[in-house]
């Protein structure tokens, strides 16, 4: 049989871990019934429990609120339904204070990277050191090249404005930044989107070789099977809660890369093979719209 | 039968008052929230440096050219009025007094909310759409302490000191128009001037610039806090900056000039503010 990189049943033979989900292993995150609502429902009773260690990536397609969900994790939204229990406590009941040391504990890596524009790379590397880390400058600046090029840059960067960098070179500074902490948790939102299909590998390599050095429990929100597949120990898929019959779970996938096309619900093969199927009916309904209009 | 709810003017003018409470709300416990930061924790000098820079340094021209037209601009405007009353002497009096309680202040805050409260709106709209703000937090940084407090010390410190420029400048316009093109005796420009303006007036207007840079800090940080999506969400915040900056100058201008007239005769029962 001959391997074509771009079918996705090949690219989870050849990649999925099948080592089955340690169930056994404590969990560090609880997200437990977690509901929000910006004036519509986005997260409807999302139960998910993650093991430390554990790599998790959260698939669906666009507004199906999985962005919601990783900034959920770290209050930076408030559930208005259920609660978010981050090594057991709940991070929506903790003072300002407790809260930002909890938050220390994470890594976020935005999907723009979201480098502060006002300052160069070295000094975002080196923001959260500053601030909460009791490091002098020379250690501040041993840790920031190291972070760098752990991540494949190279020194010469430090003093470029992220306005200067490239959008693969933002995404990796990114990354430098928000593992400058030793963060227990890594949290990525969608990190390969708008990336060459080479750079996206790297990020992918990045986010494995992150978990590997820093033993980090991360979750990784995208819509990119391959890097979903290549990255995670476990895929959770989300499904829009307008499309969801009443009453019917969000989570429609929660398992192991390797068993995610042997799902029975057409929906979660539709959505990994990349099908559109009863999509194109909807546009059509969309054009007719658009006439109206 | 089923009835069906449709909106009359009564739920409509509940919306916007229900809207209006929310918004003075959001923006009282912004302020509020603000303020313990400012109490509670002194700013990095390595943010507060460039905010004083980009208020104080770069608006210096603005604000005196600004200062100095006012001036010149009033000379001229006053002077027929004058002439005909035969007292053209006093049209220095006129001219300083104007500038150093009303259009100094007034007019270099509004170049001000212009020039900066535009400025830091888009620049905050932009760290939110960019999700830079939700950076701060994960970094452990609370976003009201890094970015508003900074700007609200540049605005309060700084405002009043270029309002004495924008004053200082539409003094010495005023005069050297008054002089020199109208012909004015420069004696008794200078002598009917002093006597117009004392420490009373200087002190108001300088407590009046105060206030107007509190505001413009204010409402341009909040308004970026607030921004929608996009470049029209940023636009818009911006705008919205400026407008609501400006009016809140107007008409805390008007307030704070009822308060320091009552002020002034609590303190000097039965002296006139103004004597000739």
């Amino acid at each position: 049989m001959i391997f074509d990189p771009n079918s996705i049943d090949d690219i989870i033979a050849a990649n999925a871990s099948t080592t089955p989900i340690d169930g056994d292993a404590p969990p560090l995150l609880h997200i437990d019934d977690v509901s929000v609502t910006f004036g519509r429902p986005v997260l409807r009773n999302i139960r998910v429990h993650i093991p430390k260690g554990q790599t998790i990536a959260v698939i669906g397609e666009s507004g199906c609120g999985k962005t919601v969900l990783l900034k959920t994790i770290v209050n930076l939204i408030e559930p208005t339904g259920g609660r978010v229990l981050f090594d057991g406590r709940n991070l929506a009941k903790l003072s300002e204070r407790e809260l930002t040391r909890q938050r220390l504990r994470f890594g976020f890596v935005f999907q723009g990277a979201a480098l502060f524009d006002s300052l160069s790379v070295y000094d975002n590397v080196a923001f959260a050191l500053r601030g909460h880390f009791r490091m002098d400058e020379t250690q501040i600046r041993q840790v920031v090249r190291d972070r760098l090029l752990e991540v494949g840059l190279s020194t010469d960067i430090i003093r470029l404005k992220p306005a200067e960098l490239s959008g693969g070179m933002r995404k990796r500074v990114g990354l430098a930044r928000a593992v400058a902490g030793n963060p227990e948790v890594m949290l990525y939102d969608e990190p390969t989107t708008g990336l060459d299909p080479i750079m996206s590998d790297v990020v992918n390599e990045l986010i494995i070789g992150t978990r590997r050095l820093h033993k980090v429990t991360s979750v990784v929100v995208t819509h990119d099977m391959k890097s979903a597949v290549k990255v995670a120990d476990r895929i959770v898929m989300l499904y829009p809660i307008h499309r969801l019959s009443p009453g019917e779970s969000q989570i429609l996938f929660d398992g192991p890369p390797a068993e995610i096309l042997s799902s029975p619900d057409p929906r979660v093969t539709q959505f990994v093979r990349g099908e559109a199927r009863d999509r194109l009916m909807e546009l059509s309904q969309g054009d007719r719209s658009l006439n109206e209009y | 039968m089923e009835s069906t709810a449709r909106p009359t003017s009564i739920s409509a003018i509940g919306d916007a008052v229900e809207h209006a409470l929310i918004g003075i709300g959001s923006i009282v416990q912004f302020t509020g929230s603000m303020f313990l930061w400012l109490l509670s924790q002194r700013p990095c000098h390595k943010t507060v440096i460039p905010t004083f820079f980009q208020v104080g340094v770069r608006s210096v021209p603005v604000v005196a050219i600004t200062g100095m037209f006012i001036g010149m601009v009033l000379a001229v405007q006053a002077y027929d009025a004058f002439k005909l009353m035969k007292v053209e002497s006093q049209l220095g009096s006129v001219i300083n007094r104007s500038m150093v309680t009303e259009l100094g202040p007034v007019l270099a805050a509004t170049m001000m909310a212009g020039r900066i409260g535009g400025a830091m709106a888009a620049e905050i709209g932009t760290m939110k759409v960019t999700e830079q703000i939700d950076a701060l937090r994960c970094l452990g940084t609370n976003p009201i302490h890094y970015l508003v407090v900074p700007r609200f010390m540049a605005c309060v410190v700084l405002i009043p000191l270029l309002t004495v420029i924008a004053d200082f400048m539409g003094i010495m316009a005023g005069a050297l128009v008054s002089t020199t093109v109208l012909r004015i005796d420069s004696f008794y420009y200078w002598q009917h001037s002093s006597s117009m303006v004392g420490p009373w007036e200087i002190f108001t207007g300088l407590c009046k610039s105060l206030v107007f840079g509190a505001e413009i800090a204010v409402i341009s940080c909040y308004r970026g806090f607030q921004s929608g999506a996009g470049a029209e969400g940023v636009g818009r915040s911006a705008t919205q900056a400026f407008v609501q900056s400006f009016i809140a100058i107007l008409a805390t201008d008007f307030l704070l000039a009822i308060f320091f007239n009552n002020l002034y005769l609590w303190i000097w029962p039965g002296e006139e503010l103004i004597d000739i």
